[in-house]
């Protein structure tokens, strides 16, 4: 489906895509963007359902839904903790800011 | 069908893009989170749909066990992300981020053994897992294996140390040596892998690198952690960029890799930060064993002080910056802390806030516990930003920091921490420090700044010597 050399031209731009996202992020955010592409290779989850989904054996069984559940535990833990991590980022602190300034 | 699945997948991984994308600026950051999130839930429903996971010989009881183990999974996550404090994201991180390594050398393991059972089925014995599977294919899913199982191990073994549940710093002698070792046997595994179909091969390999995991975890110094988990995090990304092309699915290759050069620029730059390179982090274990020095040749006593007359100073400064640490983070002092800056401002005094870049475990750890506390972000101060002011200063206030504020960093050759650039709290007129007691901090070594003769120190919890000092000021 995707091979060779369209396979290396992904990797590649994937790979600028992601240099470039963090270069130029406040040290304020590290923090919150480590724990956010935390979340997004909780897309793992994905890979973990298709493979469970076409299981054959109870040994792949096993190991793919030792699978989803890791996965499924990575998305849903990293969306919660980045989510409540941005959320002190939220306007109303913004306003207090202008008051006092 | 298919393309409708192929186009979600695609949708997704620009919302992952995007999403990150917001996330690097403050006022989009939430949004930030919500447009992943989205991607995620899209990525996750099609994946129902698949028609591969439909027609399987065991639909029914495939699909139950995959709504199962979502709910189980998923469930722990939601209730563990909402319930821990703020102070723990770190170790939290690092254990979501182990999971996910987990899984893609959990997939990996399917295909691997899929393949194995695959090739043995071949009497003659030339089939292999490479020839079974095809080169590209099979090489990028041991790679994925090798790489998901130590983030998994190493990313479970830094929460536990993160976590306080583990204090080990080395499990055999010669570490470094037997690590080496260890590692050079499981690329060996790994390549025997690729040229036979041997189950056992398989398994031996995935002890090997659940074990390399672990080892090279454990002597990492605490105060490296955060760039470990980082570079994990990194690892785990390409991990999953990996198993997502053997699965041929483009969002997991798409957000993997992103994840992974995105991950690996962070981990470099906090290493940066730290004056050390990423290398250097995993061989040198500073603190953790002789080569910490016993602070020798730091001449002079600890003077105390009491909040009595901390606080008098602080109320008649001209000036003063407060550098929180970790310790700030455990004694929960940041509400505190904050109360007692707007107290200070009501006095005419000027408050800053200087935030080592890897201050707390994490970088921005201070700044998201500030931002919790409702410290706005213009008193907040980066290191070369607020560097030059010390000398202008007139109470210098470090709650829970240690060695960013060491001057040995400086001026000391033989200090390992020798190099890295901290906060000059050294040159303020008055430096008090709130901390527990005498110990050194976390990286095990002795801080010449605290037997300074402008030094005072100010012995108890964050919390508790916060509000002495609140009621201090009060009282003039």
């Amino acid at each position: 489906m995707i091979e060779g050399l369209a396979a290396i031209y992904i990797f590649m731009l994937a790979g600028f895509t992601g240099y470039e996202i963090i270069s130029k992020v406040p040290v304020i955010l590290h923090t919150p963007l480590m724990s956010g592409s935390n979340f997004v290779h909780g897309i793992v989850l994905v890979g973990a359902m298709f493979a469970l989904g076409i299981a054959e054996t109870t040994t792949q069984q096993v190991i793919g839904f030792i699978a989803v559940l890791l996965g499924a535990g990575n998305a849903v833990g990293g969306y919660v903790v980045t989510e409540r991590m941005l959320e002190m980022f939220n306007p109303s602190k913004e306003k207090t800011k202008g008051e006092e300034s | 069908m298919d393309m409708i699945i192929q186009a979600s997948y695609l949708i997704a991984a620009v919302l992952f893009i995007l999403g990150l994308k917001q996330m690097s600026s403050p006022v989009t950051a939430r949004r930030g989170i919500l447009w992943a999130g989205a991607g995620m839930v899209l990525a996750t429903l099609v994946t129902f749909l698949t028609p591969e996971v439909i027609d399987s010989a065991q639909a029914s009881t495939n699909i139950t066990l995959i709504i199962v183990a979502i709910a189980i999974g998923g469930g722990y996550a939601w209730y563990s992300g909402r319930k821990v404090a703020m102070t723990d994201m770190p170790q939290m991180i690092a254990m979501y981020n182990g999971m996910g390594g987990g899984a893609a050398a959990a997939i990996a393991a399917v295909e691997l053994l899929k393949a194995s059972s695959e090739a043995a089925a071949d009497p003659s014995g030339a089939t292999t897992i490479a020839s079974t599977l095809g080169t590209d294919v099979a090489i990028l899913a041991i790679l994925g294996a090798v790489i998901g199982t130590i983030s998994f191990s190493g990313s479970i073994i830094a929460w536990a140390k993160l976590d306080g549940r583990l204090s080990l710093s080395r499990i055999l002698p010669k570490q470094h040596l037997v690590n080496a070792v260890l590692a050079i046997a499981t690329v060996g595994f790994a390549i025997a892998i690729y040229f036979s179909a041997d189950i056992n091969t398989i398994i031996i390999f995935f002890v090997l690198a659940l074990i390399l995991g672990v080892f090279i975890t454990v002597p990492v110094g605490g105060a490296d952690m955060p760039v470990i988990i980082s570079l994990f995090n990194a690892l785990t990304g390409l991990a999953v960029g990996f198993e997502g092309y053997v699965l041929g699915n483009a969002a997991m290759i798409i957000a993997g890799i992103v994840v992974g050069s995105a991950g690996s620029l962070l981990t470099q730059l906090m290493a940066k930060a730290m004056n050390r390179s990423v290398a250097n982090v995993f061989f040198a274990g500073v603190g953790t064993d002789a080569a910490a020095p016993a602070g020798e040749g730091i001449e002079g006593v600890m003077k105390e002080i009491q909040a009595q007359d901390a606080g008098i100073l602080m109320a008649f400064a001209s000036q003063v910056i407060i550098i929180p640490g970790y310790g700030m983070a455990v004694a929960q002092a940041q509400h505190k802390i904050w109360e007692l800056t707007q107290i200070l401002n009501e006095k005419g005094v000027s408050v800053k806030f200087a935030i080592h870049p890897v201050a707390g475990r994490m970088p921005g750890h201070m700044n998201v516990l500030l931002a919790e506390a409702g410290v706005p972000y213009d008193k907040i101060y980066d290191m070369d930003d607020v560097n030059a002011g010390f000398k202008n200063t007139t109470v210098a206030l470090v709650i829970g920091a240690n060695d960013v504020v060491n001057p040995s960093a400086k001026n000391d050759s033989s200090s390992p921490l020798y190099g890295m650039p901290i906060l000059n709290a050294f040159e303020a007129e008055n430096v008090i420090v709130i901390k527990r007691g005498r110990g050194t901090g976390f990286s095990g070594m002795e801080n010449p700044l605290f037997f300074a003769d402008n030094t005072k120190m100010l012995f108890g919890d964050g919390q508790k010597a916060a509000s002495e000092l609140i009621q201090a000021v009060k009282e003039l």
